[in-house]
Formats: structure tokens, sequence, C-alpha cells
């Protein structure tokens, strides 16, 4: 039957686990041909499918283009870029680019580690909310900004930012 | 593809407009302040008032007045709608319709096209930013796009290109300001069985978004100038790395690549000819120091990404150990105005050793927050009062910065200064890739250079001891400063390393990682000296611990 040759998958070998998401990791690697030199490719899919990269997941990397354990734990170490943490249900990511330190980033940043009980960098405890920073969104426009959930917001007031992350504390998921 | 059919394209695509365009930035300025949606209204608003005949909404890049997005502009009138919601996106599309004076009190806030933020402005960079729809080749190819690289292929041998672009004058807009022709020069001449160019789009400056914006708004320039180089040099596989923090600026550069594939301006026998050239994009995954260019292409290959030695230079041992020409961004975004319309028109910009324009990001305390394209030799206080604004709220301005974590403070007493590689160093600043934060007198100095110098320590790779200890230690002293528990020893101490820094770091983020702090110290020592002489007027008795700090614990 000629369809069956032509899915892509068809020959990408399955994890133990049956997770799907493995699947389409190995047709990113095998889009490469398993070269050592795709391995930020690599692993920027697989955080994109898993969220964040745990240490099974680099050896699993490792293993499949044939590269020493260190050499993957070393590169998704040394990229910001790559978390080898779960990340909470919620992020917040505070700008903290020259135009928005100007305008009062850094106590946006002190205001919200206060609120969530946390420093930038970490999780709650409850894992409801991530306090990240960010280097320059390039939105200097709109200085300061926040980034809630993927969406940048411009022109934060301290009040408007602990308003937004307590109501995430306050109701629940959402 | 040849000449008759780019033509043809866009010959179709003129034809195609329609008499009233509606240019809707979706940049990422604007499309943070809702752009999208104001776009979506637009449209919604045409269908509903049934112009679709005479009228049409063209999501364009980059408008520039970023402060005031999301912007709206109006072709063939050219007026300028600043500030747009969706909710008063409607209005714009009536005021069009209406027979007489249309509502102004329902129209978002006007702008005006002639003030200087614009009409000081010289764009080459940027000249399609803002007019063409970055996703549609066609609107590239009717704007003259293309036309440049088949006059390179067609009309010109790759040591004329190289010429053109020497006597150009045109200096690498990444930073450094390296003579591009010369570059081009080493790479051509290299002998080697595969050569490698590669296009640094590793913006990381915090307050710099002009490549994100070039990217965004006319991705297919990026793409001539480095076929253009390619064909120069000789090289046949391209890279270009971009930031993983500018998702939509990948995907315009996607998109773009699969369309010139199609048309066949991208691949194999380009233009007809024997020159075959391909595009790979490389995603960054957030390292400042990924923009040194030895750091650049050990990303490129999958490796940590650490400076090495140069020499060898990329140009001779570059990517695995091929030569491998790497260039900013705006660098290839000038490559094809040159050669479209010559290096004699070119090196008639500027100053004589700053040749053409420069784009700024134009940022802080200031009222048009925004990009800025200018010729070389322009005033800090041109850009500064008349492009900008001046400050707002009626503050002072005390000073700018440029060049980020690798540049300087220059103060407002120095604003007469030209804005050319050469003068920007002298005043103990640099070019740098062009980011320019403006700064008011409610900024303290000390806190900048503290700010800058914790960036450089997260930022260090760690490879080199200098950098490494050096942000480290420096970071400790300006604490230590702005805690007003310093003495004039620790002064010392912080001077001589930053001269140790300078002097003996790897790379570049090293060695410029004391500007800020020796800049601010220049132009500024009233303020340390103020933090020093609080803490004997508070504190005279204190004794300063000197214990080592394992010691103390």
């Amino acid at each position: 039957m000629p369809s069956a040759t032509l899915k892509p998958n068809a020959n990408a070998t399955t994890h133990p686990s049956g997770d799907n998401r493995f699947k389409i990791l190995e047709a990113t690697m095998k889009r490469q041909q398993y070269q050592p030199d795709a391995l930020i490719e690599v692993l920027h899919k697989a955080q994109e499918l898993f969220g964040y990269l745990s240490i099974g997941l680099l050896l699993h990397i490792a293993h499949s283009l044939k590269l020493p354990p260190s050499r993957v734990y070393g590169v998704a170490t040394f990229y910001h870029f790559f978390s080898l943490a779960p990340q909470g249900e919620h992020t917040c990511a505070v700008c903290l680019g020259t135009a928005c330190y100007v305008k009062g980033a850094a106590t946006l940043l002190a205001a919200v580690e206060h609120a969530a009980g946390v420093k930038a960098g970490a999780t709650t405890p409850d894992k409801r909310l991530s306090l990240l920073t960010a280097r320059c969104l390039g939105a200097c426009g709109i200085a300061p900004a926040v980034v809630f959930d993927g969406t940048v917001a411009g022109h934060q007031t301290t009040e408007a930012l602990l308003e937004h992350v307590k109501g995430w504390f306050e109701n629940g998921s959402g | 593809m040849d000449l008759a059919e780019l033509h043809a394209i866009a010959e179709h695509e003129r034809q195609m407009r329609k008499p009233i365009r509606i240019r809707c930035c979706v940049a990422a300025g604007c499309l943070s302040a809702n752009g999208q949606a104001v776009k979506q209204r637009l449209e919604e608003s045409v269908a509903a008032a049934g112009l679709q005949e005479r009228v049409e909404v063209c999501g364009v890049g980059c408008l520039r007045l970023c402060s005031r997005g999301p912007l709206v502009q109006i072709d063939p009138a050219g007026a300028l709608y600043e500030n747009v919601t969706p909710e008063t996106a409607p209005a714009i599309v009536t005021a069009l319709d209406a027979s007489g004076a249309p509502d102004e009190a329902s129209l978002p806030a006007r702008g005006d096209p002639a003030q200087p933020f614009f009409a000081r402005q010289l764009p080459i960079v940027l000249e399609n930013s803002g007019i063409i729809d970055p996703e549609r080749i066609e609107s590239y190819i009717a704007a003259g796009g293309y036309q440049a690289l088949y006059r390179a292929l067609h009309e010109m041998t790759p040591g004329e290109v190289v010429e053109e672009i020497t006597r150009s004058g045109l200096r690498g807009r990444g930073g450094a300001g390296y003579l591009t022709g010369l570059k081009w020069a080493t790479v051509a001449k290299s002998v080697a069985e595969r050569k490698f160019v590669v296009c640094n789009g590793d913006e990381g400056d915090p307050g710099a978004f002009m490549d994100r914006s070039v990217l965004e708004s006319d991705p297919h320039r990026i793409l001539e100038g480095m076929a253009i180089a390619a064909y120069a040099v000789g090289a046949n596989q391209g890279y270009a790395y971009v930031r993983g923090e500018y998702p939509l600026a990948i995907r315009r550069l996607e998109i773009a690549i699969r369309q010139a594939k199609k048309l066949g301006l991208l691949g194999s026998q380009i233009f007809e000819s024997a020159f075959d050239f391909k595009i790979d994009i490389r995603i960054g995954a957030g390292a400042f120091v990924c923009g040194e260019e030895t750091a650049l292409m050990a990303s490129i290959e999958g490796r940590r990404g650490t400076p090495r030695p140069r020499p060898p230079y990329p140009a001779e041992s570059g990517l695995w150990g091929y030569p491998t020409l790497i260039n900013n961004v705006e660098t290839f975004a000038n490559i094809a105005p040159i050669i479209r319309n010559g290096s004699g028109w070119f090196a008639a910009i500027g100053t004589e050793k700053s040749k053409g324009t420069k784009v700024f990001a134009l940022a802080g305390k200031i009222r048009n927050t925004g990009l800025v394209e200018v010729p070389m030799g322009i005033t800090l206080r041109e850009i500064v009062e008349e492009l900008g604004g001046g400050v707002p709220d009626n503050g002072t301005v005390k000073a700018v910065q440029t060049g980020g974590p690798s540049g300087g403070c220059i103060p407002a007493t120095l604003f007469d200064t030209p804005v050319d590689y050469d003068s920007l160093a002298q005043v103990g600043s640099i070019m740098g890739s062009g980011g320019m934060i403006v700064m008011d007198d409610s900024t303290s100095m000390v806190d900048i250079a503290h700010y800058f110098m914790e960036f450089c320590r997260d930022e260090s790779c760690g490879k080199c001891i200098p950098c490494r200890v050096g942000t480290v230690q420096l970071g400790r002293l300006l604490s230590k400063i702005r805690a007003g528990q310093a003495t004039q020893a620790d002064m010392q101490r912080m001077k001589e390393l930053c001269r140790m820094m300078q002097e003996t770091s790897l790379c570049g983020l090293g060695q410029s990682a004391p500007n800020p702090l020796l800049s601010t110290l220049r132009y500024f020592p009233q303020e340390y000296e103020q933090l020093l002489a609080d803490r004997v007027e508070h504190d005279p008795d204190q004794q300063l611990d000197r214990r080592p700090e394992l010691e103390r614990q």
C-alpha cells in the first residue's frame, strides 16, 4: 500500500512509556539526521513538548544523538532558555531591560517577590506561580513591561502587577 | 525566475493595490499593545461599510513611534493615528467615507507625520519598514526587492561586489565597526571547499530592538543581503542566528525563506545562474555571550556558547573550521541598497570615517520612544531633543547610555558629540548595536553601573577567570558603594580591577564589561564621592571588616 510508506513516523521507535510526545521528538531528531550539531534544536523541541527538560529526557536525547550525557547536560544548563525543573501553573516574568529598569522595573520585581514569597527564578511551593525575569523583551516603547502567562503587558505599576498576580492566588486555577 | 518575471510580479502587485491602504503596524511593540485586535476591527469595519473594492487593510512592520502604538497610517493621504484601540478603530474607516468633515471626537489621536521624529530620519535600512507586508514576498519585490541580487549575479563578478562594498565604506553595525568590505575580502580570499555566511541576529543588549524590528518588518532584505554576500565570498550555505526571545522575528524569517525558495530566489541556480545558496535558521537559547562571533559559532555547532581566542578569525577558520563570514542583521540590511544605488551614493551619506546611517532604539525617559534611523554625524542633542522630543514631565536629561553593557553613559554636557564610531569611542562609549537609553535626574549613575555589572556577571560564560571573577568582585564593590560602606581603598581596587579585566579577558564581553562603570566614574564622580562621604558622616567610627568572607559568617 503506497500510503503506508508516506507516513513520516512509520519507523520511529516508540518510547517504552508509550508517551506520544517522544514520537514527535524522534521525528525532529530524524529530520536532523541525528546530527550532534542539532542538539540545541532538539532541546528546543523537547522543552516545547514537555515543558521542561527532566534528567531522564536529557539522557534519552544523549543516547539518541550519540552524545555523552555530560555534553547534553552542559548545553542544557548553559542556556537560560532551558529549564530543568517544571514551571508553575502561571508564569510572571518582569522585564529587566535597561529601558524598563530606568522606569522602575526593580521596584516592580521587589514588590512581586514580596507578594509571592519567592525570589525571581523560583516557583511557589504550591506550584501556582513561577516568578521569572526577562533580559529585554524589546518592548521598550511600553516600559516597564511584564509578561503574564506569555502575554506582554506594558506600562505596569506596582498596583496593577500585584492585582494581577493576587488574582491568580485567589481564584485558584484559571 | 528571471528579471522579466521579477518585474511582472512587481507590476502585478502594484496593480492589485486598492486606492486606499490602511497600514496597521503588526510588529512586536504594537502587537503587545493589542495591535492584532485593532487590525481585525479595521478589517471588519471595512467589510461592514462595503468598502472592500476601494480600501484594503494591510499588516505592516514597524511604524517606528513605538510609545504611541498601536499605530495606523492611511495611504495616500498619509494620516497617522496613534494609540488606536479596537473601540476607536471603526471611526478611522468611517472617516474615510465621510463626505463632510470627519467626527474628530470619535477618532483616535492624530499624529503628525511631519514632526521631527519622522522628518529628521533618513531611512535606508528601514526604507520598507511600515510600508510593505513582511509576510508577502510580492510586497518586497514591488518595492524593488531582489533586483540588487539579480544585478550582482548577472552584471558583477564576486570581486566587483566585494569592491563595491569596500568602496561604500560600510562598517559592521554589530558594534565594533570593522570595515565590512575588508571582512568580505578576507573570506573571499580564503581557499576552502566550503564557506559559510552567518547573520548575527542575537541582539542581546538590553534596550536594543533594531534588529528585531528589521527582521519582523522586512525579512527579505536580510535574505537578499546574505545571498549577495554569499555570492561575493563564494559560500553556498548560510545561517541566520536569531534570539529565541524573538518568536515573531523567527516566524517571519521562516515564512520569507519558504517564499524565496518557492520563487527560486534561494536554493539552486538562483536567477538561472550557477550560484546556489541555502539559508537555515538557528534559534538562540538565551545567552548574551552568543553575540560574540566565536561563541555564536559554537552555538550553531550545538555546543555551549563559549568564545575562543582569536586569531584565527572566523574569516579564516570559522564554522567547523571553514572560512565564515559573520555580519550583523543591520549590516546585511544595508547591502541591497548599496548594490542597487551604487557605493558612491552610500559613501556620500554620513561622515568621513562612518558612512551611511545608523538605526537606534530610543528608549528610557524620553517622550518619543521608538526606532530612529539617522545619518552618521548627527549629534546626540539632535537625536534626544529634536527626534526624541526631550524628557517628559519637565524632567532634565542627565545622560544617554549607548552600547548596552559594553558601552557607556554620555553626560548631557557632551551632547554635541557627533554620532559616529570614533567620536563615541573618544567619549568613552561605543556605537554598539544601537540601543540608546535616555536617563533623567531621577536615575542614579551608580545604580546603572551596578545594574550593568550584574548583567555581565550573570552573562559571563565562565571560561576565562578575569571575566568570571572580575564581574563578581566589581559587582560586590559596587554594592558596597551603594550601601554607603565603601572606602577610598575600595575605589582604588575597583579601578585596578577594571583595568585588569579590560586587558586580560578573553572576549569582548569581559573586555568591555567595565565600560559602564568607568564612564559613570569619569563623568559623574560626584555621585560616587557622595556615597563615600555619607559613610564618613554617618558612621565615622565604623571599622570595615577586612576578614575573608568565609570567616565572617
